[in-house]
């Protein structure tokens, strides 16, 4: 079967004034392969600067890649017509994270969502209208409120917004860029179950930017793990988070929030990622890592299966020591159960503190 | 809740914070001056009475009269509709020609930018009453050529303005995701675009229909703007220069009025800069 959306060895690359001489490249995103089936989330995580936003404007078509190629269905879509660019844009829609900047400040939640219908000629505006009115009520807001400005909303309730414009246009697949980084954590958890909803609903598939790892374990099937503007870990979501395969991803498993603050690891990183506009011979995790051997200097190792669908890029990926298994207890992203970890989290530590 | 649309109650808000108002109320008498002048004046404005020149202000003259006997207030008054028509319509002109540049220099960018902000900073390069004097020196002298050398230098501002804010508004998110819903650029551009960005150039405007009276003054001062005996507030206080110093008030009159028109629309622009603020 032919994956819904399958981009592969996209490479975006930036040109960076040094001031002096000839500007340097800056790979945001080196060789990277990825795909999405139907009605499936595909998660995107790594750490600031990754390249994980730009695999997204990417896949959105937003802008172009040096090289590399992205299918739909099938269908090359890097070479478009205006006719084909626009089926395109109809079939992949976006969230952004800021739910502050997303939403034209003058324009009525109404035209927001009634003026994509119409651009790609789904129905007729008194329809349209209907439509809104019902995408409105899908995402947990009400009809009434059509008429208002983005101004007049919150937060959350722009973010619901947002996604409804996306649905607004019945996408195959949305490509949701830290949709809940901007929102309180208790406004994270209803947005996140509104995407779960959605996709149960009407088969959407998601990919899902992010460097929330509990939001991630409890949204996605399969995960990729970004470091450097490359895919360093790839897997169906249990499997990762039960047996990381890459010291990164080990890493950035370690330095995620937990539960059971007694747990924390002891493998946090230091140090900084490489300077993209510097190329390296060898791993680019090379510098930070804690299982750094000689050839990791001087190879670079490719991303390949280590099980059936884990894909890792690193030498050692089967040798790796064994990690004590990180509690499966993990919450997920209700906000009450977070809230009341934190707090006895927080009473332990008082009481520690008064054993002392 | 039924909030109307912030433009709605724009006026109301610009009324109500004084400084504006009084902006404002500068700008008005301006406006009625140019057009019910010739009305509140008893003298017209070219009506010579030479047993009268020179007269400082009395009951007869309420500003006095020039060398030529003519009435100061008249003239003054006559002179609001050419330094109002100078400004309003090299203004607009150069909104109407460097509003699309910007727009479409900014929200395009690369190469199309280049070569379009290239041009306006050609005409930037030249000091702009320098660059009026060459447009009227070599179109010769007349109040439309003043209007069109006005409205070349007033150009490349608004287009520059029009193109930083253009591209400021086009990396928000908003129109990213206008642009993957399959919006074409004219849409985005005319309906999410420049309703964003207008704003600075509503108030660059405003304080460019400012520094365009003073510059139509510069170039009728020196001979090359509206030609006598049409009466305007620049010739008016090169006429007084050389009656300085038995007739100061010949002076002080256009000067006054040019420095009120000026302070104006000044204060209009930026009370306008402060009511357009979505943060007010």
């Amino acid at each position: 079967m032919t994956p819904l959306l399958a981009a592969e060895n996209l490479v975006k690359s930036f040109s960076v004034s040094t001031g002096w001489g000839k500007p340097k490249r800056f790979y945001a995103v080196d060789t990277v392969s990825l795909s999405v089936e139907r009605g499936r989330t595909l998660a995107v995580v790594g750490e600031s600067g990754c390249g994980k936003s730009t695999v997204g404007s990417l896949l959105l078509r937003l802008q172009d890649p040096d090289s590399g190629s992205i299918r739909l269905d099938g269908e090359d879509a890097m070479a478009l017509d205006s006719n084909g660019l626009r089926r395109f844009r109809r079939r992949v829609q976006v969230v952004f994270q800021d739910p502050f900047a997303s939403l034209d400040p003058r324009e009525r939640i109404r035209e927001v969502l009634v003026r994509p219908m119409l651009l790609h000629r789904l129905c007729d505006r008194p329809e349209a209208l209907k439509r809104a009115a019902a995408l409105m009520e899908a995402v947990g807001l009400s009809a009434e409120q059509l008429d208002r400005f983005p101004h007049q909303f919150s937060g959350g309730q722009r973010q619901r917004v947002a996604i409804a414009r996306a649905l607004s246009v019945q996408p195959d697949l949305i490509v949701c860029d830290e949709p809940v980084s901007a929102l309180d954590v208790s406004v994270q958890a209803q947005v996140v179950n509104l995407l779960q909803d959605l996709q149960r609903d009407t088969g959407v598939a998601f990919i899902f930017i992010s460097h929330d790892l509990a939001v991630v374990r409890h949204l996605a099937h399969d995960v990729a793990v970004m470091y450097s503007g490359r895919i360093v870990e790839q897997a169906p979501t249990r499997e990762l988070f039960d047996n990381p395969r890459h010291p990164y991803t080990r890493a950035l498993l370690a330095a995620a929030p937990r539960v059971e603050i007694q747990r924390k690891s002891h493998v946090l990183l230091t140090g900084e990622p490489p300077d993209p506009t510097n190329c390296i011979a060898g791993c680019r995790f090379a510098a930070r890592c804690p299982y750094v051997q000689d050839r990791c200097t001087q190879e670079e190792p490719p991303l390949v299966p280590v099980d059936a669908a884990h894909l890792s890029a690193c030498f050692f990926a089967r040798t790796l020591p064994q990690v004590e298994t990180l509690p499966d207890t993990l919450p997920g992203t209700s906000a009450s159960a977070r809230m009341a970890a934190y707090r006895r989290a927080r009473d332990r530590q008082t009481q520690q503190a008064e054993d002392i | 809740m039924t909030t109307a649309p912030a433009s709605h109650s724009l006026i109301r808000r610009l009324v109500e914070d004084s400084r504006s108002a009084f902006g404002m109320a500068l700008v008005s008498i301006l406006v009625l001056a140019a057009v019910f002048g010739p009305v509140l004046s008893s003298y017209a404005p070219d009506a010579a009475d030479f047993m009268a020149t020179l007269a400082p202000p009395s009951a007869d003259h309420f500003l006095g009269t020039d060398d030529l006997g003519r009435d100061v207030l008249s003239r003054i008054l006559s002179g609001a509709r050419v330094s109002l028509l100078v400004g309003v319509i090299s203004v607009g002109g150069a909104v109407l020609v460097g509003l699309p540049i910007g727009l479409v220099a900014g929200y395009l960018g690369g190469r199309t930018d280049a070569v379009l902000m290239r041009c306006m900073d050609v005409l930037l390069a030249f000091p702009g009453i320098l660059l009026a004097l060459g447009i009227t020196a070599a179109l010769g002298a007349s109040l439309t050529n003043t209007i069109i050398a006005i409205a070349v230098i007033n150009t490349p501002t608004i287009a520059r303005v029009t193109r930083a804010q253009t591209m400021l508004v086009s990396s928000l998110d908003y129109v990213k995701a206008n642009r993957a819903l399959g919006f074409s650029n004219l849409t985005i551009m005319t309906r999410s675009v420049l309703p964003n960005a207008l704003s600075p150039v509503l108030v660059q405007a405003s304080l460019l229909l400012a520094s365009s009276i003073i510059t139509e003054s510069y170039l009728s001062f020196l001979g090359l703007g509206v030609q006598p005996p049409t009466p305007t507030w620049g010739s008016m206080l090169r006429d007084a220069i050389s009656f300085i110093d038995q007739a100061t008030w010949l002076a002080w009159f256009p000067g006054a009025a040019i420095f009120l028109t000026v302070l104006g629309f000044n204060i209009f622009g930026d009370g306008l800069r402060d009511r357009l603020d979505p943060r007010d």
